[in-house]
């Protein structure tokens, strides 16, 4: 598969309509004969409903805008994006945050960066003492003259710094996340190392998301991370903290991938059969709630970018939000779910079990 | 050619080698995955030396086996082929090597 220019939505691709995403999840030919549905398979093991165990965690997705067309990008972001969280709705989140205790706040996207608020946002958020953490993609750091000085800029406000990097070797990178991303990326990983970012004791941390480039399932978190961290000293004297190891979830441009390949059944039955009922008490919904660039609320990323949003019952617009009411709400449950139950569990924060 | 002695298929049936001989089977898969396991050597290094001996007894069931299972244990493509190189030469490296007997065999009944 050659790397595409342009988001799903821009080529008019069928999947980049939701519905047609959850057809296909939710296709009779698999589900209930061969899969069974995730929310028996959580009913199975007690877990039914699936309740939040409380919410720590406020995530973000400031806009789909993205200077990478990544192949297995569940956002289905680009360069064509438009969808960008105003001002307006960022007063919103601010609001909503001022009436909790809620101590992190995960900026996601798209490049978050590429919000034309997005320093004003994250002085407001570093004003209130919150922990943020952003998804920086790394290139975007070289992308422009006017995002070099984001390392200062994250090192001013202490922001916790996560980036991807599928591998330590230019091939699998860019074959995931487009052609002359692996260099661009050491670069910025470089510049990052040199304010502080993953030095021991500099308290500013760097770290890194591994997704496997492909059909198959990510390896074990921490044999993965001890290989990371030799082999990025070793050849271009890389320094960093942690390293996530997360599933690709069978979502937009991953789902479109696997059934253009080929691969889409027999991922489904490899998610399916490495589900951990640990993983599944430990999924990530049950501790974040997700927030759209457009203030809708969602249980994760992956339920917003299938427009799924929290249950009726909840608050579902930053407009009325309220804590007590979110963290008594039911989670939203589709197929795509065993993405997060499978094998060593999966969420933003990498393993769960 | 749509039919072939090899079966993708087949692989998801290895188990079923237990119908004729259960205890046999049962001692094998356990000894399997004890092999596997994490030890002195990483389950990455295990699944890249599987990887190479599947080449080096041309087997595809385990071909597809180790190549999916090293991807999975956080290998790339370029460990992966300098695993076959090293199957590859050993196995050419048998075959040379017994030129030498061909050697001394022909020296032994030449003038």
């Amino acid at each position: 598969m050659k790397a595409a220019k342009k988001s799903l939505q821009a080529r008019g691709g069928q999947l980049s309509n939701t519905f047609t995403q959850l057809k296909v999840l939710n296709g009779k030919a698999l589900v209930d004969t061969k899969f069974e549905s995730f929310a028996a398979k959580l009913d199975s093991i007690g877990l039914l409903p699936l309740q939040p165990t409380g919410v720590e965690i406020f995530q973000i997705n400031v806009g789909k805008m993205c200077n990478q067309v990544c192949k297995h990008c569940h956002v289905d972001a680009g360069p064509d994006r438009k969808e960008i969280m105003t001002k307006a709705t960022m007063q919103l989140c601010l609001q909503a945050l001022k009436k909790t205790n809620i101590s992190t706040v995960d900026l996601t996207g798209g490049a978050p960066e590429m919000n034309p608020n997005f320093r004003w946002f994250v002085e407001e958020l570093s004003a209130m003492g919150k922990h943020i953490i952003d998804r920086c993609n790394l290139t975007i750091i070289n992308a422009n003259k006017k995002y070099n000085d984001l390392p200062a800029f994250f090192k001013q406000h202490q922001v916790e710094v996560v980036s991807s990097l599928p591998y330590y070797s230019a091939s699998r990178t860019d074959s995931q996340r487009g052609d002359g991303v692996f260099e661009s990326s050491i670069k910025a990983l470089q510049q990052l190392n040199e304010v502080g970012y993953g030095m021991d004791g500099s308290g500013l941390l760097l770290n890194l998301v591994y997704n496997p480039s492909g059909a198959f399932l990510p390896a074990d978190q921490a044999t993965l991370q001890q290989q990371f961290k030799q082999q990025l000293k070793r050849k271009y004297n890389i320094e960093f903290n942690q390293l996530y190891a997360i599933t690709n979830l069978p979502v937009s441009r991953f789902l479109d991938y696997l059934i253009e390949s080929g691969n889409y059944e027999a991922y489904m039955e490899k998610l399916v059969n490495a589900f951990n009922p640990t993983a599944a008490a430990g999924v990530m919904c049950r501790n974040t709630i997700s927030v759209s660039w457009d203030g809708y609320l969602y249980d994760c990323d992956f339920n917003q970018m299938l427009d799924l949003k929290v249950q009726q019952k909840a608050p579902q617009h930053l407009a009325d939000f309220n804590l007590e009411q979110l963290n008594n709400r039911s989670i939203v449950l589709n197929q795509h779910c065993y993405g997060c139950t499978a094998g060593a569990g999966s969420s933003c924060g990498g393993s769960t079990a | 050619m749509e039919q072939t002695y090899y079966n993708p298929k087949d692989l998801k049936k290895f188990g079923d080698i237990a119908d004729h001989n259960k205890e046999l089977a049962d001692k094998f898969f356990d000894w399997y995955g004890s092999v596997f396991k994490e030890g002195a050597l990483t389950a990455r290094e295990k699944s890249l030396i599987a990887l190479a001996v599947s080449h080096a007894v041309q087997c595809p069931y385990c071909i597809d086996a180790y190549t999916v299972d090293s991807l999975e244990k956080g290998a790339d493509e370029e460990q992966m082929m300098e695993a076959i190189h090293v199957a590859s030469a050993i196995k050419g490296g048998a075959v040379l090597v017994h030129g030498v007997q061909m050697m001394n065999k022909a020296k032994a009944i030449s003038m």
